[in-house]
C-alpha cells in the first residue's frame, strides 16, 4: 500500500508538471491549429534562464531569478510568434509546421552552442530540496511544491481565460477565427497573449522539472515536448480541462507502469506513443474534444 | 499540353541517365562519391515521402521508422556470418540469423517489403485519423518501432548497433534505384489511380462521391511510401556500412520534409532537385563545425552548421511566402 502511494505521490508531481506543459500546446493549437513544436524548448530555455539568473545575480534570491526567468521566457514566447510563426498565419499548415520544426531546431542548436552540449547540474535552493517522511512514504519537498504551484496556475489560468476581456477574445478566435476577426478582435494582439501565457507555464513548468531532476542538457526539452502534446491530444487538443487531465494520466501511468512492470522499463519510452494510439483509435478527437463535423 | 507534360517527364528521365552515364566518366574521391550516392538516396525518400504527403496528403511523420526497418532488415540480411559473430556483443544473434547471408539486391528488396508490411499494418488505424492526428500517431508508431528496436538485442544489437554491413559507392546501384523511383512516380502519376490519389488529397468528399475508395487507395499509398522508406533505410546501411538506432531521429523525417516541401507537394522533378540541393547544402556547410577551418571563417565550433542549416530554412520557408505575396488563407 505505501508503495503505491508513494508511486502515487511521484505520479501526480510528474503528471502536473505533464499538465503544465500541456496547457501551452493546446492553447496555441485551438487557436492556430498549429503544433507548437517550439514548445519544449521554450522549456528547456525556462529552465538554463533560471539557472543562469541564480549564476550571475548572486545578490537576487532564488525566487527572484526564477520570476525573472519566467518572465523573459514568456516574452521569448511572444518573439517566437513574431518572427516564426505570424509571416506564415496564411499560408497553407504543413508551411508553418515546418516552420515551428525549424524554429525548434534553431533553438536546439543554438542551446547546445551557447549553453554548450555538457549537462549542467542545477542549484536546487535547499528549501525544495529537502526531503520529508510521512509515516513511510518519503518524498522530496518539490513533488509536494509541483501539484501546488501547478494548481494555483490552473486557477490562475481558468480566471483570466473565463473572466477577462482577454480570455474571452481567446475563446472567440478558438471558436471561430474569421468570424472573431470581423467582430473587431485585434489577433495579433491575442495571439501574441496565448504564446505569452502558454510560454510562462512552460518556463515554471521547466524550473519546476529541473529542481525536480537537476540536470540541464540543451535538448531537455524534446521528449517532455513530444510527451506534452500527446498529454495534449489525449485529453482532445484546445481543451484546457483535456490537457490537464491528459498530463495526469500520462504522468501517472508512465511512473505506475515502471512501478508495477519493471520488467517494462526498457519500453518507457513507448508507453506514451501506446496510450496515446490506443485512446486515439477509441476516440479520435481525445478524451473531452468535440466532434467537428467535415462540412461539404 | 497533356503531350508537353509527357515529353518534359521523358526529357527529365533522359537527362538523369545523362547524368548516371557522365558520372562513370568523371573521378571523384569517396567523399563526393558518398555525397552524390546520398542525394540519389535523398531522392527514392524524399519522392516516397511525397507520394504519401504530396500526392495522397497524408500528413504523415513517421517515415523514419519505416526507414530503420529497412535500414536494420538489409544489414542483417547482408551482413557476414563472421560479423555477426563479431559485432553482436551484448547478446549473441539469433542461431538461425547467423545462417542467413543474402546478397544487396535481394536484401533490399525485403527490407522494403518488410516496411511495407509494417507500414499496411499500421496504416489500418492511423488512416482513420485525419491531419494533426495521423502525424502525431504516424510519428508514435515510429517511435513504436525504435523502441522494438533498441530492446531486441539478439536481433538488432540494441544501442550499440551493427557495424560491419557489406559496402559499395556504385552509381548504378543507388542511381539506379532513383531512377527506378522517379520512372515509377511519372507512370503513377500519369495513370488513373495517380490521378485519384490527387483527387483524395483536394477533396476527400468529393472523391468518394465520384466513386474512390478513398480508405483503400490511401492504404496503398502508405504502403508503397512505406515500402520505398525501407529500400531507402537499406540503402543508406549500405552506403555507410554501419546501422544504429540514433540515426532515425525524427530530424530525418525533417530533412525530408523539408524536401517535400522545397521542391513542392506533388512534384517530381522539383523533389528530385530540392533533394540534391539539400543534400549538397548540408554537407558543404559541414567546414562551420570544423575548428581550423580555411578562409575568411576560422572560428567554426561544432553545432554551427546546424544553426545556419535551421537558420537558412527558416529564412526560405518564410521568404519564400513573403515573395509569393498575400494568398488565400487555407482552410482550416
Amino acid at each position: 500500500m505505501t508503495f503505491f502511494i508513494q508511486n502515487l505521490v511521484n505520479g501526480i508531481s510528474l503528471g502536473s508538471l505533464y499538465a503544465l506543459i500541456a496547457i501551452g500546446y493546446t492553447m496555441v493549437y485551438g487557436i492556430l491549429r498549429l503544433i507548437n513544436f517550439a514548445h519544449g524548448d521554450i522549456f528547456m530555455l525556462g529552465a538554463y534562464l533560471a539557472f543562469y539568473g541564480m549564476f550571475f545575480m548572486s545578490n537576487v534570491p532564488w525566487w527572484g531569478a526564477f520570476l525573472l526567468a519566467v518572465i523573459v521566457t514568456g516574452f521569448f514566447g511572444i518573439l517566437l510568434e513574431r518572427v516564426a510563426y505570424s509571416p506564415l498565419r496564411n499560408e497553407p499548415r504543413i508551411n508553418v509546421l515546418i516552420s515551428a520544426i525549424g524554429a525548434s531546431f534553431l533553438m536546439e542548436n543554438l542551446a547546445i552552442l551557447i549553453f554548450e552540449g555538457k549537462p549542467k547540474p542545477f542549484p536546487v535552493p535547499p528549501l525544495l530540496d529537502r526531503s520529508v517522511k510521512l509515516g513511510d512514504i518519503s518524498f522530496n519537498v518539490i513533488q509536494i511544491v509541483i501539484p501546488v504551484v501547478t494548481a494555483l496556475l490552473l486557477v490562475a489560468l481558468h480566471l483570466v481565460v473565463n473572466k477577462t476581456k482577454t480570455g474571452m477574445a481567446m475563446r472567440a478566435l478558438a471558436t471561430d477565427y474569421e468570424a472573431a476577426s470581423l467582430m473587431g478582435i485585434n489577433i495579433n494582439l491575442i495571439i501574441s497573449a496565448t504564446f505569452l501565457i502558454g510560454s510562462l507555464l512552460a518556463a515554471v513548468g521547466g524550473i519546476l522539472y529541473a529542481c525536480r531532476y537537476p540536470q540541464l542538457l540543451p535538448l531537455m526539452g524534446m521528449m517532455p515536448g513530444i510527451k506534452c502534446f500527446i498529454a495534449a491530444v489525449i485529453g482532445g487538443i484546445g481543451n484546457l480541462m483535456g490537457a490537464v487531465v491528459g498530463g495526469l494520466i500520462l504522468g501517472l501511468s508512465e511512473i505506475m507502469i515502471v512501478a508495477f512492470l519493471p520488467s517494462l522499463n526498457d519500453y518507457r519510452d513507448g508507453f506514451a506513443f501506446v496510450i496515446l494510439i490506443v485512446i486515439l483509435l477509441v476516440k479520435p478527437t481525445g478524451l473531452f474534444g468535440s466532434n467537428v463535423k467535415e462540412k461539404v | 499540353m497533356k503531350k508537353n507534360k509527357t515529353n518534359f517527364n521523358l526529357l527529365g528521365i533522359a537527362l538523369f541517365v545523362v547524368l548516371l552515364i557522365v558520372l562513370q566518366f568523371v573521378h571523384l574521391d569517396d567523399y563526393y562519391r558518398k555525397i552524390v550516392n546520398l542525394s540519389f538516396i535523398y531522392i527514392v525518400l524524399g519522392l516516397s515521402l511525397n507520394l504519401i504527403n504530396g500526392f495522397t496528403g497524408l500528413f504523415s511523420l513517421g517515415h523514419y521508422g519505416f526507414m530503420a526497418v529497412g535500414a536494420y532488415t538489409t544489414a542483417i540480411l547482408t551482413m557476414p556470418r563472421d560479423a555477426k559473430e563479431t559485432y553482436y556483443m551484448l547478446e549473441p544473434c539469433y542461431d538461425w540469423l547467423k545462417a542467413i547471408e543474402l546478397p544487396l539486391l535481394p536484401a533490399l528488396l525485403i527490407g522494403g517489403l518488410v516496411a511495407a508490411f509494417l507500414g499496411f499494418l499500421i496504416s489500418l488505424p492511423v488512416l482513420r485519423l485525419n491531419d494533426d492526428y495521423l502525424a502525431i500517431a504516424s510519428m508514435g508508431f515510429a517511435e513504436i518501432i525504435l523502441v522494438l528496436i533498441r530492446t531486441q538485442i539478439r536481433l538488432t544489437n540494441g544501442a550499440l548497433g551493427l557495424k560491419g554491413v557489406p559496402r559499395t559507392d556504385s552509381y548504378w546501384l543507388f542511381g539506379g534505384v532513383a531512377l527506378l523511383m522517379i520512372v515509377f512516380m511519372v507512370l503513377l502519376t500519369t495513370s488513373a489511380k495517380g490521378r485519384a490519389l490527387v483527387a483524395i488529397r483536394e477533396d476527400e468528399i468529393a472523391a468518394r462521391a465520384v466513386g474512390i475508395n478513398s480508405f483503400r487507395y490511401k492504404v496503398v499509398s502508405f504502403t508503397i511510401g512505406s515500402f520505398w522508406a525501407g529500400v531507402g533505410g537499406g540503402l543508406m546501411a549500405t552506403l555507410i556500412g554501419t546501422v544504429n538506432q540514433v540515426q532515425f531521429t525524427f530530424q530525418l523525417t525533417f530533412n525530408i520534409l523539408l524536401i517535400v516541401v522545397l521542391g513542392g507537394m506533388g512534384k517530381i522533378w522539383g523533389n528530385v532537385v530540392a533533394a540534391m540541393l539539400v543534400t549538397f547544402a548540408l554537407e558543404i556547410m559541414r567546414f562551420l563545425d570544423e575548428p581550423m577551418g580555411s578562409g575568411f571563417f576560422k572560428n567554426g565550433r561544432p553545432g554551427v552548421r546546424m544553426v545556419v542549416f535551421s537558420l537558412l530554412l527558416m529564412v526560405v520557408v518564410i521568404g519564400r511566402t513573403k515573395l509569393k505575396g498575400g494568398k488565400k488563407r487555407a482552410k482550416a
